[in-house]
């Protein structure tokens, strides 16, 4: 039975949860029961230092490793043990933090391999990828072959594919590394956009603290592989165990 | 079919079109020799083309292609030899054969991580099992060889497949025209897409939700069922089988290498490398043979040297150069 105050509780629902997620690597523990949940229709974002085991934490949502404890739940589902491929057709598009790209395929091909994921049809997936790769600022680069994108380009292609497969949830893992400012600014405003618009649910791993500030309506820290703080991102940044682990005394945000 | 021609440049089509009727009428015009050479041709074109759907778009390495040509030819071979079975009806049994033996390959390899060059060294053990046991099979007369009843050329019966050299070179020239097309199909399909994305990168593929084992168990599949029909053009066209020769691993090298100097990956290159290959090869020996020089092993040296010479100027193979400067190129 849906009430009116049901209904008003799902919007604060977690479309992601982490329980007690831990993973290992030949006894050196990169992720130790890690439990966060990412709010449906919100962006998260994951920060840490490096070795922190952030990317481990979105290897294990994406399906590339299982975790050796814990669970993860996507929309109430236990995803954890699928495989990468199970995961996106659940609603899960993630970037990889070291480019990617299919090379030898021009970037509508890129973008197409991930748009008939929805959509079967050859031709409406060509059509679906125009759209985002207009979206993602490449419409003059499409039928370029992928290997010959500068790295900021790349980055927008990894998210471009990521897109194609039309996610509820989407893993951006530092995209906004080695990007100028300006261009920084624009990925955000796409970013903004498409969870304002689509409500698309970003959980993205960033180092660039503009971009985290300008995104996340929540955070995340994790050291050591355990999660140290979490919550809304004026809080955090002011948390002493994130200054002293992370940010440092005197970061200016 | 609208849909099959859409984005083919009208250049191309001419040029294909071209070559077909060229192709159709030069039995009329050629002799004996020659017509046993284009068949050859399109022999290597048509195995080429299957191995290519492999290692062109799935990015498989196969070394032991002979495998399929082998068990097609030998299982059609067989059924004729022994029940009188058309071959027509024999090679769904030779199709049926590879499309296992390769689902087996795949499954054992990609299910358990067996990639890049030790999935290749295992298609060699499989091709050179396949050798050795056929060798110790009665039931194929192992290593004496199977023998076909040799063809009265002076009618065809295209039911038994026992006629002329021309018939042969028109079915061979058929098979390669469909095996063009097919791919041409293929890779403009999903799967063509998914076989892409594998062969550059796996993980991304994965990650944008392509099932890379089911993927990559179509191509084998697919590659393995299309080289049995070479297997049996090969039984009924030379009428005698031995495994020493048909599963080894030369005839797995040789098949190879005209996708790799036509350019692996595309959907001419099989074509162009084979009359690049085995014209020039056959050429090569004529002039040779005008000239009174006997060199035994000619041909293999000259394979040789055509590989040598793409790797170093054209890595791409000759096909994609090619197609750029007949303005062929998307």
């Amino acid at each position: 039975m849906a009430t009116p105050g049901e209904e008003a509780g799902a919007a604060s629902v977690s479309r992601l949860e982490l329980s007690g997620v831990s993973k290992s690597f030949r006894g050196l523990k990169a992720v130790s029961g890690a439990s966060f949940d990412v709010t449906a229709g919100g962006i998260c974002a994951l920060i840490g230092p490096n070795g922190a085991g952030k990317t481990t934490i979105f290897n294990v949502i994406a399906g590339v490793y299982a975790p050796d404890e814990g669970e993860v739940r996507f929309d109430g589902r236990a995803i954890h043990g699928l495989r990468p491929d199970q995961v996106c057709a659940a609603g899960i598009g993630r970037t990889f933090q070291t480019v990617k790209p299919f090379a030898g395929l021009s970037v509508i091909e890129n973008v197409m391999v991930g748009a008939l994921q929805r959509e079967r049809d050859v031709v409406a997936a060509r059509r679906l990828a125009a759209g985002i790769v207009e979206r993602l600022g490449l419409g003059a680069k499409s039928g370029l072959p992928a290997s010959s994108l500068t790295l900021p380009d790349r980055k927008r292609l990894e998210v471009a594919r990521a897109l194609a497969t039309q996610p509820q949830l989407l893993l951006l893992d530092e995209v906004m590394a080695g990007l100028r400012p300006t261009e920084c600014d624009q990925i955000i405003a796409v970013f903004r956009e498409l969870n304002r618009a689509e409500g698309l649910t970003i959980l993205l791993i960033e180092h660039v603290m503009r971009a985290v500030m300008a995104l996340a309506q929540h955070i995340v820290v994790l050291h050591h592989g355990e999660v140290i703080a979490r919550g809304a991102p004026d809080e955090v940044v002011r948390d002493p165990a994130v200054l002293e682990s992370y940010l440092g005394e005197d970061t200016e945000i | 079919m609208t849909r099959l021609l859409e984005g083919v440049p009208r250049r191309g089509l001419w040029l294909l079109a071209a070559l077909l009727a060229l192709l159709a009428v030069f039995p009329l015009f050629a002799s004996g020799y020659l017509l046993a050479v284009g068949f050859l041709i399109l022999y290597f074109a048509y195995v080429g083309q299957a191995w290519n759907v492999m290692m062109g778009f799935a990015g498989q390495l196969s070394l032991g292609h002979s495998l399929y040509v082998g068990l097609g030819a030998y299982a059609a071979a067989a059924l004729y030899v022994h029940f009188g079975l058309s071959p027509w009806i024999g090679l769904g049994a030779s199709v049926a054969l590879c499309a296992l033996a390769g689902a087996a390959i795949g499954f054992f390899a990609f299910r358990f991580g067996v990639a890049g060059v030790y999935f290749a060294i295992l298609t060699i053990a499989f091709a050179e099992f396949a050798r050795i046991g056929f060798d110790h099979l009665p039931w194929v007369r192992g290593s004496s060889g199977l023998f076909l009843p040799v063809a009265n050329y002076t009618e065809n019966d295209l039911w038994n497949l026992r006629g002329s050299p021309r018939m042969f070179y028109y079915l061979m020239l058929a098979l390669t025209a469909g095996a063009f097309v097919l791919c041409h199909a293929l890779l403009r399909s999903r799967m063509g897409y998914y076989w892409l994305a594998i062969r550059e990168s796996p993980e991304a593929a994965q990650a944008l939700g392509v099932n890379v084992f089911r993927y990559k168990m179509y191509a084998v599949v697919i590659s393995a069922a299309m080289t049995s029909l070479a297997g049996v053009m090969f039984a009924f066209y030379y009428n005698n089988l031995f495994p020493e020769q048909i599963f080894n691993i030369s005839r797995s090298i040789e098949l190879i290498l005209g996708p790799i100097i036509g350019g692996i990956g595309t959907l001419a290159g099989p074509i162009v490398g084979a009359f690049l290959l085995t014209g020039l090869a056959e050429g090569l020996r004529e002039l040779m043979l005008q000239l009174g020089i006997d060199v035994p092993g000619v041909k293999q040296v000259f394979y040789g040297l055509c590989l040598l010479l793409v790797i170093m100027f054209l890595p791409d193979g000759v096909w994609p150069p090619l197609a750029k400067k007949l303005g062929l190129h998307r």
